[in-house]
């Protein structure tokens, strides 16, 4: 009989985890109170893992250079840009964007970039946070 | 789709699948069991139609490589690599040197997390959960370098029409190279738990064989031909993008063991050597590496007119994790593709279930199935139709009969 996980298994009793626990180490009573502690300074987070350089992140809309070119449309595959006829510029629905950075690359004014950001998530796909421009 | 019948003598008839909210492509087996044993095995694919080509055929080129990468969830540049392939050819655009390369380096590593990823899963499948863990713990590395290297972990959008969207600088190399080093380090370690386990082989060997004649009879792709002795690989076969300057062999699991028997235990075999292969690919392809353009025709408006004048029809493969994946794509002098078909690697694989699964047992359902790396876990809901009326095998009491039968046959 050969068992070559076992002597693994026991190394594996004097390491740590391999996973960063993010926000917390155990899970809060109430996520929403947690965050709202955190929010107020009374507790912390613990940090998430560091993202790489040019990670591919939230998009970041410079709306004051736009010339509404249209040029991103034309390449978006997840269609999550349209353009505002009355003031010749963009929107983004960041919802709907899969942060390929196509658009970023055909912007002739660079006004189309990505952030790092990556926690994104909200109760609703319109809000102000998801809808750029 | 088969209709139940319902017998009250044996054999029986048990059906798994076809849908289940996680799956990407369900599927639906249909056996005829007697007791333990499968007597007949069927099954009925294309539960999940999800209408990417039709998608396709709406969109201009440049959005489709991002379409076509979402085709699977593991493999991210298999089939943007495939698609694009297709249309230089149709286009007639050259790609440059350096580009090819990226794309090689960018392959691999995708092939190295994929295998691990699979070996995980096999692992699970097994009741085996430890090494799961660890196999999915190493993969981290990898994918963390990928994140490194492109800027996603799972989609990478790093492949582009006539090139690369990223390079990769001289800074970058250290990092790539520490990265190989680990998982040298650490394949003697994944290799040692997964072929020298009592456990592994206890279930593994001679358990859903497939013969070498019913592999040329069949044509299955990838890691599941290979493993039966039919030394098929599109990178040695028909080389593409820095493979024809490149040193491989397509790998058979007698290279290790001396015979082939095509068993679910030469399946990890060749896998967990296909990761070795793989880290020397990419040794390779840093030493080789060639300056140059990245892309061949860098401005994008100038790419789409160019695309929208094309004509023609063309063929893109890659060897993908599993197997070899083909895309056709016909132009015809517009933004959109006139057509565009695509084969993924698991379509040739699958009928090798049929001859793999006859003759086993209920409790191999799980690691025969997911030996050929299908991309799906179809074990999800079993219906018994007996004389007792329906009854529903979940995902779960499946896994446990696995995990069972490995008990009883370490204390036997």
């Amino acid at each position: 009989m050969s068992f070559p996980m076992i002597p693994e298994l026991l190394g594996q009793l004097l390491k740590k985890p391999a996973t960063n626990p993010f926000p917390a180490p155990q899970l809060p009573p109430t996520i929403t109170g947690y965050l709202k502690a955190v929010g107020e300074g009374k507790a912390t987070m613990n940090p998430p893992v560091p993202v790489p350089p040019n990670m591919r992140g939230k998009m970041v809309y410079n709306r004051g250079t736009c010339i509404g070119c249209s040029l991103c449309i034309k390449v978006c595959p997840a269609r999550a840009i349209e353009l505002v006829p009355q003031t010749k510029k963009v929107r983004i629905f960041v919802s709907q964007c899969i942060n390929c950075g196509q658009c970023t690359e055909v912007c002739p004014k660079n006004c189309l970039n990505l952030s790092d950001e990556f926690l994104i998530a909200d109760t609703d796909r319109y809000s102000d946070k998801l809808v750029l421009g | 789709m088969k209709t139940l019948e319902i017998k009250k003598t044996a054999p029986y008839t048990t059906q798994i699948g076809p849908a289940h909210p996680a799956l990407k492509e369900p599927v639906m087996f249909t056996f005829e069991l007697e007791g333990e044993r499968i007597r007949k095995a069927d099954f009925a694919p294309g539960k999940a139609h999800r209408g990417i080509e039709w998608m396709g055929l709406r969109r201009n080129c440049v959005q489709i490589v991002y379409l076509a990468e979402r085709i699977c969830g593991i493999c991210g540049i298999t089939h943007s690599l495939s698609f694009c392939r297709a249309i230089e050819q149709v286009a007639q655009i050259q790609v440059s040197n350096r580009a090819h390369y990226i794309r090689t380096i960018v392959g691999e590593l995708e092939r190295i997390h994929s295998h691990l990823l699979w070996a995980g899963v096999a692992a699970h499948e097994l009741g085996f959960d430890s090494a799961f863990y660890l196999a999915w713990r190493v993969r981290e590395n990898v994918m963390d370098l990928l994140e490194y290297l492109t800027g996603n972990r799972v989609h990478y959008a790093i492949i582009q029409i006539g090139g690369v969207r990223r390079d990769i600088t001289p800074d970058m190399v250290p990092k790539i190279e520490e990265s190989l080093k680990f998982f040298e380090g650490v394949y003697g370690k994944l290799a040692s738990i997964f072929l020298d386990d009592t456990t592994i082989q206890m279930r593994c060997r001679d358990c859903g064989v497939l013969t070498p004649e019913e592999a040329l009879k069949l044509c299955p792709v990838g890691p599941t031909a290979r493993a039966s002795g039919v030394r098929k690989d599109v990178r040695v076969d028909h080389p593409y993008a820095a493979y024809a300057d490149l040193e491989l062999q397509p790998v058979t699991p007698d290279q290790l063991t001396g015979e082939i028997r095509g068993d679910v235990y030469d399946r990890i075999i060749v896998r967990l050597l296909e990761v070795k292969q793989s880290i020397g690919i990419i040794r390779q392809c840093l030493a080789q590496m060639p300056d140059g353009p990245i892309l061949a025709v860098p401005k994008m408006a100038l790419l789409l007119a160019q695309l929208k004048k094309a004509e023609g029809e063309a063929v893109g493969r890659h060897e993908a994790p599993r197997g070899e994946v083909m895309h056709y794509v016909r132009m015809g002098k517009q933004e959109s593709p006139v057509a565009w078909k695509v084969k993924a690697s698991s379509y040739s694989n699958y009928m090798s279930w049929v001859p793999m699964l006859e003759g086993e047992q209920v409790a191999d359902i799980p690691i025969i199935v997911a030996s050929i790396d299908p991309c799906i876990s179809c074990t999800d809901r079993v219906t018994i139709v007996g004389d007792q009326g329906a009854q529903v095998w979940t995902k779960e009491e499946l896994h446990r009969l696995s995990v069972e039968k490995t008990r009883q046959l370490q204390l036997g």
